[in-house]
């Protein structure tokens, strides 16, 4: 039997329309052999969560480029939590915060939200892909 | 000459419908009661000859016939997400032609089972989980339903992975394994559950419900009446070769008791500012609005237009309103008879139940601020561009008023978010064959088609 392709689901949360960066993830995901339920722009919490549940997800991957990334995240973990899907890894990453702040200060806040790889702008999708084969425990499967 | 009939088995009357196939026509109509109570056969064979009285003496080649008496196709539905595959479960049955009498999602509970053994189902929908996705959901719920013995038979249409597992689960019941009703995330596959349904109704539940007797005299089809009604609407929308359709449409059947709306229309944005949100909705799609009809359900269309609104149209005091649907409520099958009163509140309560029914079945829009402007968000189907709109239903057929009635459907400038058509012309099933054209198309889709263009009466267009 064929091994089942391990699911991601990903989006942009909140108000955020930005949705280049969300379709190379998409694609770059999908090459990379994984499984993407990709919920598109403007998707809020409840959204990434019964997408997940329905599809079994093993991972949620949170977009957010208009900085307002902080604000829209709180709460994710612990819905999560709420409906079932306790301990499934959460990432992030965009321009998920407003300003110039220093990144291990807005990792360790989204850290401390809950998410377990927050991710600076400007990261290429093959170190995304590589940080979630580590979290997925996929060591020399290619998905 | 080659006349085939086309029955429909009502919950009051038993319709039919002559057709001549050869000259492309249709010889005549006639109803009489539905006796399902006795025999099915008695209130056919009144029908009968009532129809032959007016169009002599036939020989029918062929018999169809679809039914929604003794309470139509019943059917519960589980899932698990409810705006997911809890959702999906729902279209498929509604457009399976079925009521829908219980629609659950997540885990089955102790106190669920007790509700569905009292809705007594014709049908349960098993559902849950994208492919390859969560099966914990669904087999507990295949546990569940297992222990609770059911009479009804059971279609699983979730999870492959977990549809041979929750089969063996309910060995001993009547189970029929369909592909998943949402086979990916936001896909509907509804087809093959909706033809599994259609074969279980043809095969046990018309002899459950005592129409076996008349089946004698068809030929094979019988299916349920909404979905002959949605078979019509796509002919007429898609057409059909050799015959050209009138391109998207919204229907409207008004009855007695429910008020069903049907679509058959693409629906997505039209514009690249407008983000889709939810489960993609299907082309055809058919809902059921169950407290709202004409008698049964008269209090539903007085609760959700609003007194103030029945009074405006009709014309009438707050009292009179009153007074006329208390006894409305009571005396179901009174029609307006030269009554004046009652000719005005039939008009507005058929208004009122037409824009509420079919701004439950549109989508909506709204409007969002984001850092990169203005964005809208879309729900449900984009109904705006729809040009054409099918009436049926006693209360307006049986009125002069039908036009401005139908007009209720349309987009309403106070209620912007709501996705109606902004202009259409109307078309009026005057002779009620919708149904029985639905039937004839499964075999005369020509000929069905071009009798449908010919028998509604059309009436330009609204704004």
């Amino acid at each position: 039997m064929e091994q089942r392709k391990k699911v991601l689901v990903i989006g942009v949360i909140g108000a955020d329309v930005h949705a280049v960066g969300n379709k190379i993830l998409y694609h770059a995901f999908t090459e990379a052999g994984f499984e993407v339920i990709n919920l598109g722009v403007m998707v809020a919490q409840e959204e990434y969560i019964a997408a997940a549940i329905e599809s079994n997800a093993d991972a949620i991957v949170v977009s957010s480029l208009y900085g307002q990334g902080e604000l829209d995240c709180r709460g994710l973990r612990e819905k999560c939590d709420e409906a079932g899907l306790k301990g499934i890894p959460l990432v992030v990453g965009g321009n998920i915060v407003i300003g110039k702040q220093k990144f291990e200060d807005v990792e360790r806040r989204f850290k401390d939200m809950g998410f377990d790889r927050a991710f600076p702008p400007g990261t290429a999708p093959e170190t995304t892909i590589e940080a979630l084969r580590e979290l997925l425990h996929m060591d020399g499967e290619t998905a | 000459m080659k006349p085939v009939l086309l029955i429909d088995f009502g919950s009051t009357y038993t319709k039919l419908t002559a057709v001549d196939v050869e000259s492309e026509t249709l010889l005549g109509t006639a109803a009489a009661f539905t006796t399902i109570q006795t025999d099915i056969n008695d209130g056919l064979t009144e029908g009968l000859k009532k129809l032959k009285a007016k169009i002599g003496p036939v020989d029918f080649a062929e018999t169809y016939a679809c039914s929604s008496a003794a309470g139509g196709l019943r059917m519960v539905t589980s899932g698990l997400v409810p705006e997911l595959t809890g959702e999906a479960a729902r279209l498929a049955s509604l457009g399976a032609g079925a009521k829908v009498v219980g629609v659950y999602a997540f885990q089955l509970t102790e106190d669920d089972l007790e509700d569905i053994r009292e809705a007594k189902p014709d049908i349960f929908l098993l559902v849950g989980g994208t492919d390859g996705g969560n099966t914990e959901c669904i087999l507990h719920n295949a546990k569940m339903l297992a222990q609770m013995k059911p009479e009804f038979p059971i279609v699983i249409a979730g999870n492959r992975t977990a549809a041979r597992q929750c089969q063996r689960i309910l060995d001993g019941c009547e189970v029929y394994v369909c592909p998943n009703v949402m086979p990916k995330f936001g896909v509907l596959n509804a087809e093959p559950t909706q033809k599994q349904i259609r074969e279980i109704f043809l095969t046990r539940i018309i002899q459950a419900k005592g129409l076996s007797k008349a089946t004698e005299l068809l030929s094979d089809i019988m299916m349920p009446t909404p979905s002959a009604v949605l078979a019509a609407m796509k002919l007429l929308a898609d057409g059909c070769e050799g015959e050209s359709g009138i391109g998207e449409l919204v229907a409207v059947d008004v009855g007695g008791a429910t008020t069903d709306i049907y679509s058959i229309a693409e629906g997505m944005p039209d514009h690249m500012n407008t983000v889709y949100k939810g489960l993609p909705e299907p082309y055809a799609k058919r809902t059921v609005e169950g407290d709202i009809g004409m008698r049964y359900s008269i209090q539903g269309i007085v609760d959700a237009a609003g007194m103030d609104k029945i009074c405006r149209l009709s014309g009438l005091t707050e009292e009179r309103v009153t007074e006329l649907v208390e006894d409305l409520k009571v005396n179901t099958d009174k029609v307006p008879n030269g009554d004046d009163d009652l000719e005005k509140l039939d008009f507005a309560l058929a208004s009122g139940a037409v824009a509420e029914a079919v701004a439950r079945h549109a989508g909506t829009i709204s409007e969002t601020y984001t850092m990169l402007g203005q964005t809208f968000v879309q729900e449900g189907k984009n109904l705006t561009k729809v040009k054409q709109i099918v009436v049926t239903g006693g209360s307006l057929i049986h009125t002069r008023q039908t036009e401005k009635i139908a007009a209720h459907a349309l987009y309403d400038p106070a209620h912007p978010e709501s996705l109606r058509p902004k202009e259409a012309g109307v078309w009026v099933d005057r002779t009620y064959i919708l149904a029985a054209m639905g039937l004839l198309s499964l075999h005369y889709p020509q000929t069905a088609l071009r009798i449908i263009k010919k028998e509604l009466e059309y009436y330009g267009h609204s704004e």
